[in-house]
């Protein structure tokens, strides 16, 4: 609010005209002073554009860089999901060398049992030693608990077990070598198994010589002379494996070789002695 | 490379077949056969040995008392023993491990069930 006491009096400047003068150049004054500073503040605003005109271009320069960075960013992106991707097929394949070294280690062992089986097998000649063998290689490689390998009588068609283990030998008595379970393995040449070892156990103790759990037949090309009757595994064989199946093939075939060689050895020891015998007879 | 040694006891000449192929797999290992307790006395006897694997059941010395001579033996008291059982002789396997044996394996054997339970005691890498 304006002063009373500053309002020029007319009468003052009628009174005075330095007053009048006084009061324009003051006027002047004022005006020369806000003119002033519209200039600087022109100046200052003209400094200020300046400024942001010279930050503009490094803005610029900064877009670009990011820019660059992100692609580097997408590039490396890229990089890191090949190196997934080859990451990922490398580890599928040293997967893949770990099971078929598992599986190659699995061979190996299986074809060492099948080695020693049958080396030891065609180790001898002696008749009950073969016997001695296969009993060996059916308790400790198979794991049968209870089984007997039989001979075939063929003239009066019987099956007649030499060897018993984990049985009586009297249980095992003489069967017919044309029925029955035996009988059929013996007429076809084919191995039988039982479909899975666990059906087994419900059989309980009880041993029928006629219904052997696996009847592998002894046999040499066509010719069969005998076969091996599993009756009952050893607890803790839950189920029959790759190898056993060629275990089993192995036994049907080497054994029966062997039990042939064995005898026709003794045999002809025989017919020696008894040649020899009647040479010295007739010599002396 | 240190060599370790192996006694395998064995009366059946196809176990033992088997067993000693098995071992030979660890190229650290030499293996010595013998064919009962008594045989194997005889052999402890002349060399020293790393590990002794044995059966049960065999003539003239059996697993058993082979087990508790060896433990009661000043040289060989030791030495670690893996004892060979059938699932049926579960008295025999307590009473061997009772008497000192390390570990056992049981029939039928598969040669992996032989060399990890050697590498394990004699810390085979």
């Amino acid at each position: 609010m304006t002063d009373p006491k500053d309002k020029p009096r007319p009468v003052d400047r009628a009174e005075d005209p330095l007053a009048a003068r006084r009061e324009f150049l003051q006027i002047f004054k004022r005006g020369a002073e806000f003119s002033e500073e519209l200039m600087k503040e022109n100046e200052r605003l003209r400094y200020r554009l300046a400024e942001l005109e010279v930050r503009r271009p490094a803005s610029e320069r900064d877009d670009h860089l990011v820019k660059e960075l992100l692609e580097k960013i997408q590039r490396l992106e890229i990089e890191r999901q090949e190196l997934a991707q080859r990451f990922a097929r490398v580890e599928a394949e040293n997967k893949d060398f770990a099971n078929r070294y598992v599986e190659i280690e699995n061979e190996n062992n299986n074809l060492l049992n099948i080695y020693v089986a049958s080396y030891q097998l065609h180790s001898t000649l002696d008749f009950q030693q073969v016997l001695q063998i296969i009993t060996e290689i059916v308790l400790n490689f198979v794991g049968a608990e209870k089984f007997c390998i039989g001979l075939v009588d063929e003239k009066p068609g019987e099956f007649r077990p030499l060897m018993a283990e984990g049985f009586s030998r009297e249980l095992a008595a003489t069967i017919s070598s044309n029925s029955g379970l035996i009988g059929k393995v013996l007429q076809s040449g084919e191995p039988y198994f039982v479909d899975t070892v666990d059906n087994v156990e419900k059989r309980g103790d009880e041993l029928d010589i006629a219904a052997p759990i696996v009847c592998i037949p002894l046999k040499i090309k066509d010719r069969i002379l005998g076969a091996i009757c599993i009756y009952k595994f050893l607890t803790q064989k839950r189920q029959l494996a790759h190898v056993d199946y060629e275990l089993f093939t192995l036994l049907a075939g080497h054994a029966a070789t062997a039990i042939f060689s064995a005898k026709l050895y003794t045999e002809s020891k025989r017919k020696l002695n008894t040649i020899q015998g009647l040479i010295d007879l007739v010599t002396s | 490379m240190a060599e370790y040694m192996a006694l395998v006891v064995e009366d059946s000449p196809t176990m033992r077949q088997l067993i000693v192929f098995a071992l030979k797999r660890l190229p650290t290992l030499r293996v010595t056969e013998a064919e009962d307790g008594l045989d194997a006395l005889k052999k402890l006897q002349g060399a020293k040995f790393d590990i002794l694997i044995t059966d049960i059941n065999m003539p003239m010395m059996d697993g058993l008392k082979l087990v508790s001579v060896v433990r009661n033996d000043a040289t060989h008291k030791d030495i670690p023993i893996v004892i060979i059982t059938t699932e049926g002789a579960q008295e025999d396997r307590q009473r061997a491990l009772a008497l000192g044996a390390n570990a056992y394996i049981t029939k039928p054997i598969q040669a992996p069930q032989v060399i990890n339970t050697v590498k394990e005691l004699l810390k085979l890498a």
